[in-house]
């Protein structure tokens, strides 16, 4: 009866996770898929601690389980609801380092127990191991690459030496799953620090647009791993979950490659500005001009239409709510007002999207980059609002650039463009944006939310 | 080979049958909802947690390194789904309010 108990809790987990990813891919019913998903992992969590059995032993121990999953939870709970909108990359990152490092753990637990186990089951161990530990590993240097604790370090030799990390790990996993008594059983430890400095090395060159393909990939690194132990315990409901998540996510990872126009190896070999200097630069007697905010004022409050291209920027400046006062005072002038949204602008595909929705910006005046491009001719005044590689011409004409061949917004078409910035420093790419010289662009440089601040007010007065 | 088909053909099936779904279910999600789909997601595979807790309960008590390491499995595993289903929650919050 308690084994028939736990299989239905696993059944029912499993159909949620499946329900609940599908309600998640549409607006309407998100919210509810998701709190679907996590119904059904409580119920699979409670299921497993009542009614698991093992050689006929019940769960143990349960006082400490309890006791881990309090502290869990209200530090869980507690970091979920304080983190800024703007740092949401950074805290998906760190949990998907969470679940990566629980399934690194549980292999190393399992090892110890059942060091002389038949190869194919070393293999699962070694393998959960393996991939939970790069995706622990990775997702921490990308929190902190996201929250700038980290720098990029980016060479050639790095590139090769991770490839020669990488075949080492599968030498010693074959060494270690083939012929054991080589090694013995510190290959464990082994493992563990070549995939840890795997994961470190290998997140470590990656900058520029390419960071949340790298957290998508990490994601479905910890659902695959999270797979290996379903296939370890005979357990379906982590392999329902950790497959379904480690083919969605990979699948995500590909879309976002492809909004890019690059190929999943070109991110991971060919890190982004590596060659440091592009195409440009030597021509240097370019200038820019400068408008005042007065000037972008009345340019906004008289024109017929006007398309926001928000970008990273507007994140670190938290200028989300300022950004949706001055739609509104335009449209209050008659202004038609729309924001153009990049798929990778920001950190993460959508990140615009999360940080305009919580300034209560309507959802059909977020308008996606195909819908946008269009329009873009018969706009009269287009916004940037820290965005930067996501509207370089450089992608459209320039073969020697990094980003070419990289769909971007064509803000150029518009009759004017103005250019919110902080400086003429060069995006995250690290790459030149010749929109800045371009003859219809002005600069408007201050710290965005400042600005806007100052354009709503003078919007206000007109 | 053959003998690791035949006894494992139930999981086997799973595998095949949940990469199709998660490549089905994907597919057609419209680039506004990638962030919260992958946070979702992030807090899905924290599934993990009970490969953690079966670790600790089966642990033996007089086994330190078993306990102490099932302990931080069963506490990171946690903060990977509560912390992965509350940000997802607050993001898709947002959606929702201005209807």
């Amino acid at each position: 009866m308690s084994n028939f108990l736990l299989q239905l809790s696993y059944l029912i987990g499993s159909i949620t996770f499946i329900v609940g990813l599908k309600q998640l891919s549409s607006p309407d019913s998100a919210r509810k898929g998701n709190l679907v998903a996590a119904f059904g992992m409580v119920l699979a969590i409670i299921g497993t601690i009542l009614f698991h059995e093992h050689d006929g032993n019940k769960i143990g121990n349960i006082p400490w389980i309890l006791g881990a999953m309090a502290l869990g939870t209200v530090v869980g709970w507690m970091m979920a609801m304080k983190v800024k909108m703007t740092a949401m990359p950074q805290m998906v990152s760190f949990f998907n380092g969470m679940g990566g490092a629980c399934a690194a753990i549980i292999s190393i637990v399992e090892f110890n127990s059942h060091p002389d186990g038949a190869p194919g089951y070393l293999l699962v161990v070694f393998l959960g191991l393996i991939i939970g530990t790069v995706s622990f590993s990775g997702s921490i240097i990308a929190y902190g690459k996201l929250d700038d604790k980290i720098k990029d370090i980016s060479s050639k030799a790095l590139t090769y030496f991770n490839l020669l990390l990488l075949l080492a790990i599968f030498v010693v996993l074959g060494i270690a799953v083939a012929s054991p008594e080589v090694f013995g059983h510190d290959v464990v430890w082994l493992l563990l620090g070549l995939s840890a400095a795997y994961g470190v090395l290998f997140v470590m060159p990656i900058g520029g647009a390419d960071m949340p393909v790298v957290i998508s990939l990490l994601n479905s690194f910890t659902g695959m791993a999270a797979a290996f132990g379903g296939f370890l315990y005979n357990n379906p409901v982590m392999l329902t979950g950790g497959i379904l998540v480690g083919s969605a996510g990979t699948i995500l990872t590909v879309l976002m490659c492809n909004a890019m126009n690059r190929s999943l190896l070109n991110v991971i070999i060919g890190s982004f500005g590596g060659g440091g200097a592009s195409g440009k630069g030597a021509d240097g007697e370019q200038v820019v001009k400068e408008i005042s905010v007065t000037d972008t004022a009345i340019l906004c409050a008289y024109a017929g239409k006007v398309t926001i291209v928000p970008g990273y920027g507007l994140a670190v400046a938290q200028a989300q709510h300022i950004c949706h006062d001055l739609e509104k005072k335009l449209e209050d002038k008659g202004v038609e007002v729309s924001f153009a949204i990049h798929p990778v602008a920001g950190r993460m595909p959508g990140h615009m999207n999360v940080l305009l929705a919580e300034a209560d910006v309507p959802y059909p005046k977020l308008v996606e980059m195909e819908d946008a491009n269009p329009g873009m001719s018969s706009t009269d005044v287009v916004i940037v609002v820290g965005a930067n590689d996501v509207v370089n011409p450089a992608a459209e004409n320039d073969p020697s650039s990094p980003i070419y061949g990289m769909p971007v917004l064509k803000v150029w078409e518009a009759k004017n463009v103005i250019v919110m910035k902080r400086s003429m420093r060069a995006g995250y790419a690290g790459i030149e944006n010749e929109l800045f010289f371009h003859p219809k662009t002005k600069m408007l440089f201050g710290d965005a939310k400042d600005t806007l601040g100052k354009l709503v007010a003078e919007i206000k007065e007109l | 080979m053959v003998n690791f088909f035949i006894e494992n053909q139930d999981l086997i099936y799973i595998v095949i049958l949940s990469i199709l779904l998660g490549v089905e279910v994907i597919s057609n999600v419209p680039a506004i909802l990638h962030t919260p789909l992958m946070s979702g997601a992030n807090a899905i595979h924290g599934v993990v947690i009970i490969g953690a807790i079966i670790v600790m309960g089966h642990a033996h008590s007089d086994d330190y390194l078993a306990l102490t390491l099932g302990f931080l499995a069963v506490l990171l595993g946690t903060l990977n789904v509560v912390g992965g289903f509350v940000v997802t929650n607050r993001m898709l919050e947002m959606f929702k309010k201005k209807k």
